[in-house]
């Protein structure tokens, strides 16, 4: 008989551990796309660019601040029409501890300037010149928003042009509770 | 319930046919032929003995041969199905208008092949569980028949019982001489043969590493599936794609903290070659010769963060040709596709008097980075105020553009002269120039442009190709092992009566048996063999023959 318990515990073995592995292959195959993708919950993929005032801005720097990453080009219709509403909400937000950060893709210093000129953008934009960032954060359309909380972990990616209103409550929704947040 | 005591003596577990040490048929079924099925040398099948608890039912249905054969059915039909229309990886359009191309494309057919998901076969859940059952199956019915057969093998005893010896396809039974074992023995070492003796006996085996053969190429076949499977943890396998501009740096998709710089794409012709008929049927007129990418490779120091391209080093500069990949730390550097003068690279303008066609200079822009204003002299300039790199029309009177790549380059420009210190303002694309005023004194001619040409490079990594190569190589030795050598054994006993009884098996090629004993015979004085299967189908044709 122990003969017999020890026959079949291995042979439960066996059948568990190759179950396991097939059902891990299979499910991690399922959600293989969707692993190498961005997602809402994930800690925000850290970066370095520099600005058009020659200023390199990390994004680990603004922890303690939400940061609103606002992905975008100047052949995109609507990132055109969102930017005046991103630049007042940023007026009102940035004494918040919310900070504004948009990531050109790709494109000249010279035409980010002339587009921040006619836009009169008051927060600073940044370009991705190799598309490492749009990479990192699977940037597909444009614009693409990832709303970033004080602890740096993306709380929503919105794709598509955003309404005044929905741009504040975005914001709203990663203000860090500590108003005095952003004065260190 | 447990075990089965042989006449013998040797206990013998359930389910066994044939004694594993005398070799005397124990079931009910081995008792009622006359030839015995050697089948994993008679011992018994671990499936077949128990049949009790859940896990034993389990392990059964996979160790089934028919369950087996079933499982390769269904995984060969559902393959197949997936090649009747190409999978949406192979077609030209987005996976959001797969639906609408597969029904356009293929009709109504494609259309339900899209809704049953039979588009993507190959990732479907369902696939991979039949492909991991068969797995599954591989693996308990090498363990089910391996083990016990490899037991047997490896306990057989020289002396079989009367019973099992009569039971051999080819027997012979007769008088002998008493040098009979000796001379078979050294004829039988001649061949190379293993012979054993003990107490009257002799039993002589060779090749009987045949029979792990299947077992083998079993261990191959799960290797290779194994390998597979493991393409799903991450940083094992990586196939991305990217377009790489002449002259521009881009981060490597799939290839954290590199950069490819695209020093220029080069694509040769074979010259003076004669056009053949049929490429003039095809449209072709030249045969590309090479297609050719020199590129940098650049990677940012340890512990750099995305996007920081200030302290990029030179990892190597390689000509990336088509079977010569750019290789780096595991991972390849394919070419695999390229745009020939698709984009401009630089634009050459000449600021001229309208009236009498005098040049003030020549400016160049760089497209990619243009700068905001060009000068030629204290007097004269030539401001950019606006840039669209894929002009597409104006809109509300504003110029707009399409995308960031320069197709179609279009300029607002603000020319300053000595004779128009206040500027004129002038809109030039290719072939088009506007002008608000309608009177200007100076215009931007232009004069040249310079075509850029994209490559298209796919990124590889794939560190299961050792273990798919290890076990393809495994697999084939099984393969071999199992066809071109064959176990074959010859069993003689000196019986009390002084008379020999002799039996001789394999697994197969009984041809080549018959010719190993006719070779023993013209040295050791064998009685005549018969094979008791040839005898029997002989029986059964007379019988029959008489039926009609």
């Amino acid at each position: 008989m122990e003969k017999k318990k020890k026959r079949r515990f291995t042979r439960a073995l066996i059948l568990t551990v190759l179950a396991g592995a097939i059902l891990y292959s299979i499910i991690s195959s399922q959600e293989g796309e969707k692993r190498e993708l961005l997602a809402v919950g994930d800690a925000a993929p850290n970066f370095t660019l520099v600005d058009m005032d020659g200023a390199s801005h990390t994004l680990s720097d603004y922890r303690g601040q939400g940061v609103f990453l606002n992905f975008w080009g100047t052949w995109c219709e609507p990132c055109k029409k969102e930017m005046p509403a991103m630049n007042r909400q940023h007026a009102i937000y940035e004494s918040q501890g919310v900070q504004t950060l948009a990531v050109n893709i790709e494109q000249s210093p010279f035409e980010v300037q002339k587009f921040m000129q006619q836009y009169g953008l008051q927060f600073p934009v940044v370009i991705d010149t190799t598309g490492d960032v749009k990479q990192a954060y699977s940037i597909i359309p444009l614009p693409t928003t990832v709303l970033i909380n004080p602890e740096g972990t993306v709380t929503k990616i919105i794709t598509g042009e955003m309404t005044e209103q929905q741009i504040a409550q975005h914001m709203e929704s990663i203000k860090p509770t500590e108003p005095t947040a952003q004065l260190h | 319930m447990e075990t089965i005591t042989c006449e013998c003596g040797h206990v013998n577990p359930y389910g066994t046919h044939l004694c594993a040490m005398c070799g005397r048929p124990l079931s009910d079924e081995e008792k009622q032929r006359k030839i015995v099925d050697m089948r994993y040398e008679g011992s018994a099948v671990r499936s077949k003995t128990y049949n009790v608890s859940i896990v034993d039912k389990i392990w059964n249905f996979f160790s089934s041969v028919k369950v087996g054969v079933t499982l390769i059915v269904i995984t060969l039909v559902a393959a197949a199905i997936g090649t009747l229309l190409p999978q949406t990886f192979y077609i030209p359009v987005s996976e959001a208008d797969a639906a609408a191309y597969y029904e356009q494309v293929y009709g109504e057919f494609g259309k339900v092949y899209y809704a049953l998901g039979l588009s993507d076969l190959y990732t479907t859940w369902w696939f991979q569980v039949i492909v991991g059952l068969l797995g599954i199956s591989i693996i308990i019915a090498s363990i089910d028949r391996g083990i016990p057969l490899h037991k047997s093998l490896t306990n057989q005893r020289v002396k079989r019982h009367k019973s099992f010896m009569k039971r051999q396809r080819i027997i012979a039974e007769g008088p002998a001489s008493p040098q009979t074992l000796a001379q078979a023995e050294a004829q039988l070492q001649k061949m190379r043969y293993r012979v054993r003796r003990e107490d009257g006996a002799l039993l002589a085996e060779k090749n009987r590493f045949s029979r792990y053969g299947p077992y083998i190429n079993h261990v191959g076949l799960i290797i290779f599936l194994a390998a597979i499977m493991m393409r799903v943890i991450p940083g094992v396998y990586v196939d991305e794609s990217m377009w790489a501009r002449e002259g521009q740096i881009t981060a490597v998709p799939g290839m954290d903290g590199y950069y490819l710089e695209n020093k220029e794409f080069i694509l040769e012709f074979h010259e003076g070659q004669e056009q053949t008929d049929a490429m003039m049927e095809q449209g072709v007129n030249t045969v590309a010769k090479n297609f050719q990418t020199d590129v940098v490779l650049y990677k940012q120091p340890e512990g750099a963060l995305p996007g920081d391209t200030s302290n990029l080093e030179v990892v190597q500069e390689y000509s990336i040709r088509v079977n010569h990949p750019l290789t780096e730390s595991g991972y390849s550097l394919f070419q695999m596709d390229y745009r020939l003068n698709d984009e401009l690279k630089e634009m050459t303008f000449n600021l001229t008097n309208k009236a009498t066609n005098e040049s003030l200079g020549a400016i160049t822009i760089d497209l990619y980075n243009p700068e905001p204003q060009y000068v030629i002299d204290d007097e004269t300039r030539i401001e950019i105020l606006g840039y669209y790199p894929n002009f597409t029309g104006f809109e509300d009177g504003e110029p707009q553009t399409g995308s960031r790549f320069p197709t179609n380059p279009a300029f607002f420009f603000k020319m300053f002269t000595p004779e128009t210190p206040e500027g004129e303002t002038s809109f030039v694309g290719i072939q088009q120039t506007v002008e608000s005023t309608g009177n200007n004194a100076y215009k931007m001619a232009f004069v040249d442009a310079q075509f850029t040409d994209i490559s298209g490079l796919t990124i590889r990594k794939d560190r299961t190709i050792p273990l798919l190569f290890i076990g393809g190589f495994i697999f084939l030795v099984g393969v071999a092992i199992g066809s071109y050598w064959q176990h074959r054994r010859m069993w003689i006993q000196q019986q009390p009566d002084g008379t020999l009884l002799f039996a001789a098996h394999t697994n197969k090629n009984w041809f080549s048996l018959k010719k190993d004993v006719d070779a023993v015979r013209e040295h050791a004085q064998l009685p005549i063999y018969i094979d008791q299967l040839a005898e029997q189908e002989q029986l059964r044709d007379q019988e029959g023959g008489r039926g009609e």
